[in-house]
């Protein structure tokens, strides 16, 4: 299996092929409308992340040992981008998702999204994601 | 003569996203013309000083200049003396600033402030904090589908416990024209003081707070062509003058002693601390910038635009305008059926063009028309027909690559 780093890069690789942002937002787009929307059981307060601009949902659960994450969000951008992010997070180790670098969003020019002053819940996931991880792992080592 | 007014702002020379910048943000801020910039510039290079306790040239200068652009500021606004106008930081401060010093002065349990549902968080928050802190309770005038304040059901909002109404002059997310004058008639029928907010509508008509019977009226400078962290609150002398302070600190005072310490006089009462003085008085130069352009030819542009901005997007399918009221200023907040805001501001801005998007910091008034916000384009003196077209192409290749 591809582990984390890996699957940033060929998300890289993926996005190596559009020449302008538009091909590139036209993808995130497509991603955003094909990407199935998360359980209407997870689209619900507990788990929203609220945006000024755009609302994400996200839910985290623990099976053997790896997190994986469902997520959503009712802009397609910003969903076309939840997608990527849970692409590379999901199924991982809570350490893995500690120690994770996000740093190919920066490579593929979308870096400005996770802004916190875009204030389209990217930022706030990101930071939600490691959180789930940090207690994931404390509850781990308690047992 | 558009275009000698857009070689007047510096900024609509740049280039974002390797395309001209259409710059249809304005509600939020308006750009700034050169004299605005040289004022601040010159300011500090030449006059910058302390005021008012100074005896040296430059502090006598300063003041002077300051104490003059408080007279114009009154003049603007045509308010009868220049002690009832207070420098604030903007509009927010201002309608801080009423909602401690009138709420301690007036509101007791039971009391209530009526607020309307299209209000800024600024014209709401400073009321719930005041309500909660003596008991009061804040009612709020229902906003129709057309965009409106409901009169109807504010005329029975008012009644003997109404100590002030709040509502603004100009909706920021809708761009209603409000009827503040029949507002402030009906609240001063039971004696009920009225601040109005008008950040919205400085920039855009004439403003007469003795014709509209104001109690208070607030505004910021960045809003109108000047720079940002100054802007005013007027309040009616009498009124003004009957209310405790709100920040204390130098130049507010009259005596300190620890036993007791009595206050100055209007307008210094209220104006704790160093002022902003340079940005004052690079604001007397977007008041002047107004002055010699005039509301009329102002508005005739702003109409021009409006009225083409709303029949270029009539031809954008799945297209909802967001209030459709009859008077109307300088804002369109509309909606692609479908789309989500975020998504269309995103690439709008990919074309250069800025627009905001969102619940506009009025989030009741969403909630009202139970979306989870709009597109705004807002226009200014310096917007052209042109760019209204550069928008309307950036949004039909943005619907094409949403739908
Ligand atoms: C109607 C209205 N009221 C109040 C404000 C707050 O103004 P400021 O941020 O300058 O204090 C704004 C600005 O967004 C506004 O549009």
């Amino acid at each position: 299996m591809a582990t984390l780093k890996q699957k940033a890069e060929e998300i890289q690789e993926e996005f190596a092929m559009f020449d302008d942002w538009m091909d590139k937002y036209n993808y995130l787009i497509e991603l955003g409308k094909t990407v199935p929307v998360i359980d209407e059981k997870y689209r619900q307060k507990q788990y929203l992340i609220s945006g000024c601009q755009s609302q994400v949902w996200l839910h985290a659960a623990l099976e053997n040992g790896k997190i994986i994450f469902r997520a959503d969000s009712d802009a397609l951008i910003t969903k076309g981008i939840v997608h990527l992010l849970i692409r590379v997070l999901s199924e991982e180790s809570p350490e893995a998702i500690l120690d994770a670098d996000l740093g190919f969003l920066d490579e593929i020019g979308l870096k400005e999204h996770l802004s916190p002053t875009r204030a389209n819940g990217l930022a706030s996931m990101v930071k939600q994601m490691k959180l789930y991880a940090l207690a994931f792992k404390a509850k781990q080592s308690q047992s | 003569m558009n275009s000698q007014i857009r070689a007047q702002f510096p900024i609509l020379e740049r280039r974002v996203n390797n395309r001209p910048l259409v710059y249809f943000d304005n509600a939020a801020t308006t750009q700034k013309p050169v004299r605005v910039i040289e004022a601040l510039d010159r300011y500090y290079r030449q006059m910058n000083s302390n005021i008012h306790r100074g005896v040296h040239f430059l502090s006598q200068e300063a003041t002077s200049a300051y104490e003059g652009v408080r007279q114009q500021a009154a003049r603007f606004i045509n308010a009868p003396d220049h002690r009832s106008i207070i420098f604030t930081r903007g509009t927010t401060e201002s309608v801080n600033l009423v909602a401690h010093s009138f709420g301690q002065a007036r509101l007791k349990p039971g009391s209530e402030v009526i607020v309307s549902e299209m209000e800024h968080h600024s014209n709401i928050v400073p009321w719930q904090l005041a309500c909660e802190r003596y008991g009061a309770s804040l009612k709020v005038i229902p906003v129709t589908d057309s965009g409106e304040l409901d009169l109807e059901v504010y005329k029975e909002l008012l009644n003997p416990n109404t100590a002030i109404v709040a509502v603004t002059h100009v909706s920021n997310a809708l761009g209603t024209v409000n009827p503040v004058k029949e507002i402030i008639f009906l609240a001063h029928r039971l004696g009920v003081p009225v601040l109005i907010d008008g950040a919205q509508a400085v920039a855009h008509l004439p403003v007469d707070v003795q014709d509209l019977g104001a109690d208070f009226y607030c505004f910021s400078s960045h809003k109108m062509y000047g720079p940002m962290g100054i802007g005013v609150l007027y309040g009616r002398e009498q009124l003004l003058g009957s209310l405790p302070p709100y920040q204390g600190g130098g130049e507010m005072i009259d005596r300190v002693s620890f036993e007791k310490t009595t206050y100055n006089e209007l307008p210094f009462r209220f104006e704790a601390g160093t002022p902003n003085v340079g940005d004052a008085i690079a604001f007397s130069e977007a008041m002047h910038f107004i002055e010699e352009l005039g509301f009329e030819t102002l508005n005739k542009h702003e109409e021009v635009l409006l009225s083409y901005a709303t029949d270029r997007l009539r031809e954008l399918p799945g297209i909802r305008y967001i209030g459709e009221p009859h008077v109307r200023s300088g804002v369109i907040s509309f909606m692609i059926r479908g789309l989500h805001p975020y998504d269309l501001g995103m690439i709008l801005d990919k074309f250069g063009v800025a627009v905001r998007t969102g619940n506009h910091c009025a989030q009741p008034l969403m909630e009202r028309f139970g979306i989870p916000g709009t597109v705004r384009a807002s226009f200014s003196v310096y917007n052209t027909t042109d760019e209204i077209d550069i928008m309307i192409e950036a949004l039909e290749k943005a619907i094409e690559m949403l739908q």
